[in-house]
């Protein structure tokens, strides 16, 4: 359907779309960036962000409980898995490390399929953000509005948490010589733990905030991280504006190439990615690779 | 916590696939002595070993493959095809009346011998399939294969089980390959499917909303979809002169259909016609909703869904037509539908939906045709079944094709009741017709069916 109308709403919609991709994205390019461990749970934490949403909803009935509830106990599995596991694979080789956070995903969607099922979960939008909106050239639903705006706070605030805070500081200090702010007494572990936690917590929001636009089941984070990936790759890998910039590229590319085949929406994605690749290999805001 | 405790119950009262497993490995053995011990030379001499037979009789039971979606975009329909098996199984296991009914020379088991089952998730994925029904029947030896609900699943599993020499029934999957180009001799679909569904619904539709409309395909990406879109299409066109504005395909399991949507918004459509089976119907046609569309197009959904009207809510279902194998509320009229709901909700609580009916009624059918072959031999059984004996069902009376062994059975069209005029919280539908299907099929070679060989 190409025309100016069908455009307009198509572009609109990227936005709505590349939004949450970009939301989702800034949690494993700053992990990736901090840590330099490549999480490949990152899908597994979107997931379980919705089902603690969703059970914080089914209990509260309150989409801010839900938020809440959802954002803390990926924090929390988050800061856990860090301490745990994820930290005695810093020193050891990339492909340990994507074994470790590969195998803990498939523990997640375990997990949570053991206790909830495989039937997808749905939670409605709050009741004021239910309606339809008309923009004039289209109407559009008043959740997937408000989920612009919720991820738009949602990036700055993690932005300024870690490049504008004192934490940030320690944070990237860390990442050129942990050893010598090691020595002037400040805990980079601790610091670590708390970007992955944070991290997480970018993804389990993200999906809590995905909720009442499409339902959860166990299995969803697999496709959301493969988005992911192609997002940072756009963006350049552990670039917090190129995660934001590649997810709102990818969510324009399959909207806009969506008016053309439909059938062909991922496709282009991949051809966008691929020529990414091979014009810029580090991605347009990629910075040097990290060794 | 009622959610979660449903869910483990469920799980308690599935096969996992660790206890199949091990239920395999104690048959393997089990069955590998007995074949030494029980052998009976005189019906080797009879029939040359062919598929499983004659290893998967040599016991006093006979195995049966289940493998249907238990995750992913189609698992609430493979839960409920999962209820009709094991209530068909139980029912052919203890002789039950409404089994015999359908099987007349059914007295208990199938040939006098039990029926065992093992239960494997496809995932809506061919692969996955193909691996699981491959190790029932290399490990325990099954003489018959059932259940899928993606026509992929099913068209994989036609292939497997030719190769296989084992009897496959495929369960839902409704594009016209299954008994078309990619028919096999060893599969025999009971299902409605494209064809003559969409020439059913066409008359209503035209009737109903009217002539040279104009419609927004929302199509999977998958035989399934395809071939429903290019008979509806076609019956639409030639009817009532009715027109493409668009047809968005999307892929299997899709869970934000925006896209899609606002290009339907856009295309100035009259009609939807939602081709999305599972969860996927279920998203596109709540989401429809969201983007404004339920209000300016009518909603037709040629393959409805099991449980679809339950999950979207009587609201956004009013009006939409639809085709279906099976509703509850054709107990009403037909005796034998009435059996089957009140066993079932003996035994699930809930009425059945076409997945159920269709795994009941194909289990049942496979009974009566080894019944009427007095062998468990495939070819024999085959033979039984192209015989095309007319046969009781909860849908009137029904038969198979021997060309393209697709069963001839009528096709429920409906219609989505308005909530003031449902009797009870689970009628949804209108029965709009029963559709004798006979007249309505193609020719069985219109789809260049070649069956293949029997051995």
């Amino acid at each position: 359907m190409l025309t100016w109308a069908n455009l307009w709403s198509q572009v609109f919609n990227g936005l709505a779309r590349g939004a949450l991709l970009a939301l989702i994205s800034s949690g494993l390019t700053v992990i990736y960036g901090t840590l330099g461990v490549l999480n490949l749970a990152h899908g597994a934490m979107f997931m379980i962000g919705g089902y603690a949403g969703y059970v914080a909803f089914s209990y509260t009935g309150s989409f801010i409980a839900a938020l809440l509830a959802g954002s803390g106990v990926v924090l929390a599995v988050g800061l856990v898995m860090e301490r745990v596991v994820i930290r005695h694979f810093y020193d050891r080789p990339h492909e340990d490390q994507i074994l470790v956070t590969f195998g803990l995903g498939i523990c997640f969607v375990e997990i949570i399929r053991f206790f909830f099922g495989s039937l997808s979960r749905s939670m409605p939008p709050p009741a004021r953000l239910s309606g339809i909106t008309s923009l004039g050239f289209m109407v559009y639903p008043t959740y997937r509005i408000a989920v612009v705006a919720i991820v738009a706070v949602s990036l700055l605030a993690i932005y300024l948490i870690l490049y504008r805070t004192r934490l940030g500081m320690i944070v990237r200090a860390g990442i050129e010589d942990s050893g010598m702010v090691d020595c002037l007494g400040i805990d980079v572990h601790r610091v670590f733990m708390v970007v992955f936690g944070i991290g997480s917590m970018a993804a389990g929001f993200a999906g809590i905030v995905n909720l009442p636009v499409a339902p959860i089941t166990p299995d969803m984070g697999d496709s959301i991280l493969v988005q992911a990936f192609v997002v940072i790759v756009i963006g350049g890998v552990g670039s917090y504006a190129g995660a934001v910039l590649g997810g709102l590229i990818a969510g324009e590319i399959l909207s806009i190439s969506s008016m053309i085949d439909p059938a062909y929406s991922y496709v282009a994605l991949f051809a966008v990615m691929t020529l990414v690749l091979m014009v810029r290999p580090r991605g347009l805001l990629g910075a040097e690779s990290r060794t | 916590m009622s959610y979660r405790k449903r869910e483990r119950s469920r799980t308690a009262r599935g096969v996992s696939r660790r206890e199949v497993l091990r239920m395999g490995a104690g048959w393997a053995v089990g069955g590998a002595l007995s074949q030494y011990a029980l052998a009976t030379p005189a019906r080797a001499a009879e029939h040359p070993e062919l598929g499983t037979y004659p290893a998967g009789i040599a016991g006093p039971s006979v195995f049966v493959g289940i493998c249907t979606p238990r995750t992913g975009p189609y698992a609430a329909v493979g839960e409920d095809e999962i209820k009709g098996y094991q209530l068909a199984i139980e029912h052919l296991n203890l002789g039950d009346p409404l089994l015999k009914r359908i099987s007349p020379r059914t007295s208990r088991g199938v040939l006098g011998k039990e029926v065992k089952y093992g239960i494997a998730d496809s995932e809506a994925n061919p692969n996955t399939a193909v691996q699981a029904q491959s190790r029932f029947i290399s490990e325990k030896k099954a003489m018959m294969i059932a259940g899928c609900a993606s026509s992929a699943v099913a068209v994989a599993l036609n292939k497997l089980a030719q190769r296989e020499k084992v009897i496959y029934l495929p369960c839902l999957a409704a594009s016209n390959d299954v008994t078309g180009k990619d028919c096999t001799r060893y599969s025999f679909r009971e299902g409605i499917y494209a064809y003559p569904t969409a020439q059913a619904l066409a008359p209503v539709l035209v009737a109903n909303l009217g002539k040279a409309k104009k419609i927004a395909f929302l199509t999977p990406d998958y035989t399934y979809g395809h071939t429903v879109r290019q008979s509806m299409e076609e019956a639409l066109k030639a009817q009532g002169g009715w027109s493409v504005a668009t047809n968005q395909v999307s892929p299997l399991g899709t869970t934000d259909f925006s896209s899609y949507l606002l290009n339907v918004a856009n295309s100035g459509a009259d009609v939807v016609i939602n081709i999305n089976f599972g969860r996927d119907a279920v998203l596109s046609i709540k989401q429809a909703a969201q983007f404004g569309i339920g209000d300016r197009m009518a909603l037709v959904i040629p393959i409805s869904t099991p449980f679809l009207a339950q999950e979207v809510g009587a609201d956004l279902m009013k009006g939409a037509y639809g085709g279906m194998g099976y509703w509850w509320t054709l107990e009403e009229t037909y005796p034998l539908a009435r059996m089957l709901n009140e066993a079932f909700r003996k035994k699930y609580n809930y009425n059945p939906e076409y997945g159920a009916h269709s795994a009941y009624l194909q289990v049942a059918m496979w009974a009566d045709a080894v019944e009427r072959a007095g062998s468990f031999y495939p070819p024999d059984v085959i033979k039984a079944y192209e015989a095309g004996a007319k046969l009781q069902s909860p849908v009137g009376e029904v038969y198979f094709r021997g060309a393209d062994h697709q069963l001839v059975r009528p096709v429920i069209i409906i219609k989505g009741k308005k909530p003031s005029a449902m009797r009870s919280s689970d009628d949804y539908y209108e029965v709009v017709k029963v559709a004798d299907a006979a007249p309505l099929m193609q020719k069985p070679d219109a789809f260049s069916c070649q069956l293949g060989s029997y051995d």
